[in-house]
């Protein structure tokens, strides 16, 4: 339950320690996940379980508010892995106490913004999770990244500006509970919820202010030169996790609070939404270096789960976090690989590079894998997480189109289901030329395959998405009850 | 039925798949080829006794001597909208029952012949041996997977895994340069399909609201037991309640779910404009090409628009052009396939030519299958003809590995005059040359008659047209066959051995099948596999049969002609329509049309454009902000020292102002 705390006592930063303290947030997550399926189901008046909360700063309401349903814990149990595969991949950093330091920062945030309930704590958290980020990309980065890492921080700055400023509204223009106003999500939703005037103010800007971070076109530049100069494990946490802190923020503040704007509103953000998702498929299909086609590929996914997010319908939405883990999982696999195979080539331009498959073949097999996965083979997790969203998206759009209600969702579903083949067409561009074919350099004969620790991390990331793609009903429902009509109530 | 044998089916190769895909590295070459040999052979047997239970127990078949589906079992995967969920499960019909017999039998026969095919001359094991055997199973796994799917969703996902394992065996010599573009082509190409596929599928689905293919189709009759009847099923009914007949850009929605159904089919049948895929997939190891590009998954478009039938049918009945649509495709393939055939070089693009030109008779025949005629004679004729086509096309293809074996080249022009060192690959590419020509009493000629004949009495331009296309089958076969086995043989040079028969695990595969192709043409098809279970006695049709049995041996005659010994009648006929035979000979330019799609115009004219578009305006909007704050700051401050700790003190100091200055605010308002 309190697994965001536990982290606070890693002080000593030290590789057994990162390992043991992620083994144990790893424990912790699965022991959550058990006590969570145990107990009996949500309802509209308790939408969340653990539900506990303390009072922070009185005079302005402000509480250490913490509760979590399937979606938070699905979330909570990503972020352990990532930290436990990432701990292994960043093994032999330089400086690794102040690295790992900031790192476990960066997960207490991440952690703390996933069980918040208040919203005062969960923007702290949101800023707690972010900070670290600048640090890690500035020291320990690569390339240019004294300019990366101050874009990645000022953009992503800039989104939380905006996020202040609509929950600072929320807050004022929210119920009054016991004479004072609330940060509470749970009270403001069982007490009348926001003004719907101000809905359609407040919307627009805090799903901005969180869809920057999710990396919604045309705010995402950042993440191509971040993810490009930043180290291996900052990398997969960051797009592994952070960037579902916007995904996850966009419906559990922005549509769980304003739910007759989000119905209103949400098709200019369809349209946004739907473009990343060709627009990133489409510019990963010419770029040159490792990371950059992954950071256009996660444009791409991520936009997915925005798109689906905004369907507003229960099967859609569910695909919408499987969607979520499922990238997650595989773009910390992705990273890791990158890294492994940049820390021994000392080039990630794909042009330089070829033949990998002889040279280092554990770790080619992975990146075919992670491949394969994120052009949704089936057996892996993409595969269940597309399928779910654009089963949910079509029914939902030909529903509207047949009722007379516009064929806009109907159209864009149709444009995101092409993504599925631009998609192969970069993921089997890389493989070919990277992996397959001749060795370009002789130099990169001498290359060894990966160490046991590289083994460790990439191990568990596949078997994580190999049980998501295998038994994917187990996650589906823990995840679909958030969503049900009674509970939330933006969805038509 | 205990569901625990046919169940075997499916996890006996999965298992083979994990075990040497894991462990394969650890085990000897020889070892890893035996266990891999032996679990598809147990796979086959297990495979055989099952549709032998399903045809022969009498289990199934209901008191009127129809054959029903049996649902062996059926488990939620993953459920989605309302009552819409994905299952895996496993239903027994004909045509599942059929194909569980073809793909085990064809690939047994592969895993068998494999074990000498990857090695050299000197007995040497390629490397990545146990890889092969791993994808085979993979393959196998999957396939199996598709054929006994009891919803389209299912059939999806396997759809897509024999994609992968088709990828990963095409690409098998990696290091090949050609190799990996064609893998790469096949995948992309396939998957453009599959894309139609899926959106058929979310159609077809929300129109039925239902994947399942027995509440779409059939009735329930009993425990796991259905029986096909469109006027009964759940699906059709809901599909015409709800509003599937409006028309949506010239088509009732129907029919569009169905026209997308089917250009998956195209994709993975390799049916013209999607089958340039096809020839390239060729650059895989031969036996592959046999088992996956021959036999079964190519077929699984045709298996596809089977297994959807019924639905065509009610679309058919509803004034829908689905199957039009089907027959056009499958006789413009069929045509353009054996023209190209009859100018390529490479024995084994000849062969996939054939193959394309083949299941497009398949195509055709579904798609001219009414119930007018002789109660839908072209379905059984299909499924039939699939059946004949899987043995002889794997047959000619593992004939044509072991020439390729014999002598290192792909080309015939190093082959000549073969039938004197090789005389069990003669006699064996002979029986599969005339079981396609459909010369009597082989098999092809049975199932051939059968399309014919159907074709004959749906409509005489497709008849004459398809046997049109039969006598140019037996043209391009018997020039293939001349050229390699005839002609005068090379001469043997100094410290090579001459080209000579292969071992026993090469040749016993083409012993059996070549017996097969024989036979397989007498099993009493129309009583086994109808469209609806009801048995139906097919006759030959005699005045079909003898027209096209004279068109096959007259172009046999013209090909003898023309190719038995070296003469100047094909360099005549070659200037005689110049421009035709270049067309061919490049494939009538699809490839190259292609490659100006997808290059010039989609990768230069969108994918560089958007990248530069992000680059530049997107990203220089951002950082003009960027640029504009630090020209102010630094006309103000001059604090830009390029020095990361400076940034860092000033980002700090910011963010404590801007906190500071936040609290404040926040206060103010309190």
């Amino acid at each position: 339950m309190l697994g965001g705390l536990a982290l606070c006592r890693n002080i000593k930063q030290i590789r057994a320690v990162a390992v043991a303290g992620s083994l144990v947030l790893i424990g912790m997550s699965v022991y959550l996940l058990l006590e969570y399926l145990a107990l009996p189901a949500l309802t509209h008046e308790h939408p969340m379980h653990f539900y506990d909360s303390w009072v922070w700063f009185e005079s302005l309401n402000i509480h250490l508010a913490v509760g979590v349903d399937g979606v938070s814990i699905a979330m909570i149990l990503l972020t352990s892995i990532i930290v436990f595969a990432g701990s292994f991949a960043s093994w032999s950093i330089n400086q690794p106490k102040a690295f790992f330091l900031w790192l476990i920062l960066l997960s207490t945030g991440v952690y703390g913004f996933f069980i918040s309930v208040d919203l005062f704590t969960m923007f702290m958290f949101y800023e707690v999770a972010l900070i670290p980020m600048y640090l890690l990309i500035g020291v320990w980065g690569s390339g240019n990244k004294n300019y990366s890492a101050m874009k990645l921080t000022l953009m992503l700055m800039g989104g939380s500006a905006f996020l202040m400023l609509g929950l600072i509204g929320i807050y004022y223009n929210g119920p009054v509970v016991d004479g004072a106003h609330t940060w509470d999500i749970t009270q403001i939703v069982n007490n009348g919820g926001v003004e719907k005037g101000w809905q359609y103010f407040l919307f627009p800007i805090t799903f901005v202010g969180f869809g920057v971070l999710g990396a919604m076109f045309p705010f995402h530049t950042w993440s191509p030169d971040g993810h490009a100069s930043a180290p291996t494990a900052v990398s997969m946490l960051h797009a592994g996790v952070l960037m579902k802190l916007g995904g996850y923020g966009c419906f559990r503040v922005a549509m769980y609070l304003m739910p007759e704007a989000a119905q209103e509103l949400s098709w200019i953000f369809l349209i946004l939404t739907g473009i990343s998702v060709v627009y990133g498929a489409f510019s990963a299909c010419v770029q040159t270096d490792l990371k950059y086609i992954n950071a256009y590929s996660s444009v791409s996914h991520c936009g997915l789960v925005l798109f689906a997010v905004l369907m507003l319908n229960q099967t859609a939405m569910t695909g919408a976090v499987m969607q979520m883990l499922s990238h997650g999982l595989m773009t910390a696999l992705f990273f890791a690989l990158i890294g492994m195979i940049y820390g021994r080539t000392h080039t990630r331009d794909i042009r330089e590079m070829g033949g990998m498959m002889k040279i280092m073949p554990y770790l080619a097999v992975c990146y075919v894998i992670a491949g394969f996965a994120s052009l949704g083979l089936p057996g892996l997790s993409g595969f269940v997480a597309e399928m779910t969203i654009f089963v949910g998206s079509f029914q939902q759009g030909m529903s509207e189109f047949m009722a007379g209600a516009g064929s806009l969702k109907l159209v864009f579903t149709i444009v995101a289901c092409c993504s599925i083949v631009i998609t192969a067409v970069y993921i089997l561009r890389v493989v070919g030329k990277l992996l397959l074919g001749p060795v370009q350099d002789k130099h990169h004969l001498e290359l060894t395959d990966a160490t046991w620790w590289e083994r460790l991390s990439t191990v568990t990331l596949i078997i994580s998405v190999a049980a998501i793609g295998c038994f994917p009903n187990f996650f589906a429902d823990l995840i679909r009850e958030t969503f049900s009509g009674e509970i939330f109530k933006a969805v038509l | 039925m205990e569901a625990t044998l046919p169940l075997l089916i499916l996890v006996l190769p999965l298992l083979m798949f994990l075990f040497l895909g894991l462990f394969g590295k650890y085990l000897s070459h020889k070892w890893s080829g035996i266990i891999g040999t032996l679990g598809m052979g147990v796979t086959m047997v297990i495979a055989y006794y099952t549709a032998y239970t399903y045809f022969f127990s009498g289990d199934f078949v209901d008191a009127a001597g129809n054959r029903l589906q049996y649902v062996v079992f059926d488990q939620q995967w993953l459920s989605l909208w309302g009552d819409l969920s994905i299952n895996l499960g496993f239903l027994l019909d004909p045509i599942s029952a059929l194909m569980l017999v073809v793909v085990t039998t064809i690939s047994f026969m592969v895993h068998l012949y494999s074990n000498g095919y990857m090695r050299d001359h000197h007995g040497v094991y390629e490397t990545g041996f146990q890889r092969f055997y791993a994808f085979l199973s993979l393959f196998s796994f999957s396939m199996l997977g598709l054929v006994v799917a009891t919803n389209i969703f299912q059939m999806y996902i396997f759809w897509e895994l024999v994609g992968a394992s088709s990828y990963l065996l095409i690409g098998f010599y990696y290091t090949k340069p050609s190799a990996v573009s064609a893998s790469k082509k096949a995948f992309i190409v396939t998957r453009f399909a599959d894309l139609g596929f899926l959106i058929g599928i979310l159609v077809l689905s929300y129109c039925t609201e239902t994947f399942n293919f027995m509440s779409m189709t059939s009735s329930s009759v009993g425990e796991g037991l259905y029986h096909v009847d469109v006027t009964s099923a759940e699906g059709v009914k809901t599909m015409i309640e709800s509003r599937a007949g409006q028309m949506f850009l010239g088509g009732s929605i129907m029919t569009w779910a169905l026209v997308l159904i089917f250009m998956g089919g195209m994709g993975k049948s390799a049916m013209m404009p999607l089958h340039i895929w096809l020839p390239d997939a060729m650059e895989g190891p031969t036996p592959v090409s046999a088992l996956i590009h021959a036999a079964t998954m190519v077929v699984a478009g045709v298996y596809l628009v089977a297994r959807l039938f019924p639905l065509f049918m009610v679309n058919e009945l509803a004034g829908g052009a689905a199957l039009d649509i089907v027959t056009v495709v499958g006789a413009l393939t069929a045509a353009y396939a054996a023209i190209v055939a009859c100018t390529q070089v490479d024995i084994k693009r000849v062969l996939a030519f054939s193959t394309i030109s083949q299941i497009a008779f398949m195509m055709v025949s579904l798609g001219v299958s009414r119930g007018d005629v002789g109660e839908n004679l072209g379905y059984m004729a299909s499924m039939f003809h699939l059946f004949t086509h899987a043995m002889f096309k794997a047959l000619l293809f593992l004939g044509a590995g072991a020439l390729i074996h014999a002598v290192s080249s792909n080309d015939y022009t190093a082959m000549h005059g073969l039938r004197k060192h090789m005389p069990i690959t003669h006699i064996t590419f002979l029986i599969g040359c005339l079981a396609i020509a459909g010369i009597i009493p082989f098999s092809g000629f049975f199932s051939k008659d059968e399309i014919l004949a159907s074709c004959f009495g749906n409509s005489m331009v497709a008849y004459v047209w398809m046997s049109l296309v039969a006598g140019l089958t037996a043209f391009y076969m018997f020039r293939l066959y001349y050229l390699i086995f005839w002609w005068k043989e090379h001469k043997v040079h100094e410290g090579h051995h001459a080209p000579k028969d292969q071992p026993w695990t090469m040749t016993l595969p083409l012993i059996i099948l070549g017996v097969v192709a024989i036979f397989c043409g007498l099993v009493p098809f129309s009583e086994m596999v109808t469209w609806n279970g009801h048995p139906h006695h097919a006759h030959i049709n005699w005045t079909v049969a003898s027209v096209s049995l004279a068109v096959s041996i007259v172009a046999i005659g013209i090909a003898t002609l023309m190719y038995r010994k070296e003469n100047s009648l094909p360099a005549k006929m070659r200037s005689l329509f110049p421009r035709l035979w270049q067309g061919a000979h490049h494939r009538f330019y699809f490839d190259e049309l292609y490659m100006f799609i997808t290059h010039k115009i989609i990768f230069n004219s969108i994918c560089k454009p958007i990248a530069w578009f992000d680059r530049h305006i997107i990203d220089g909007t951002m950082d003009a902000f960027a640029a504009i704050t630090n020209k102010a700051s630094y006309a103000i401050r001059g604090l830009q020292s390029g020095n990361a700790q400076s940034y860092v003190w000033v980002y700090l100091l910011g963010a404590l102002v801007l906190g500071g200055g936040t609290v404040a605010i926040i206060f103010l308002f309190f």
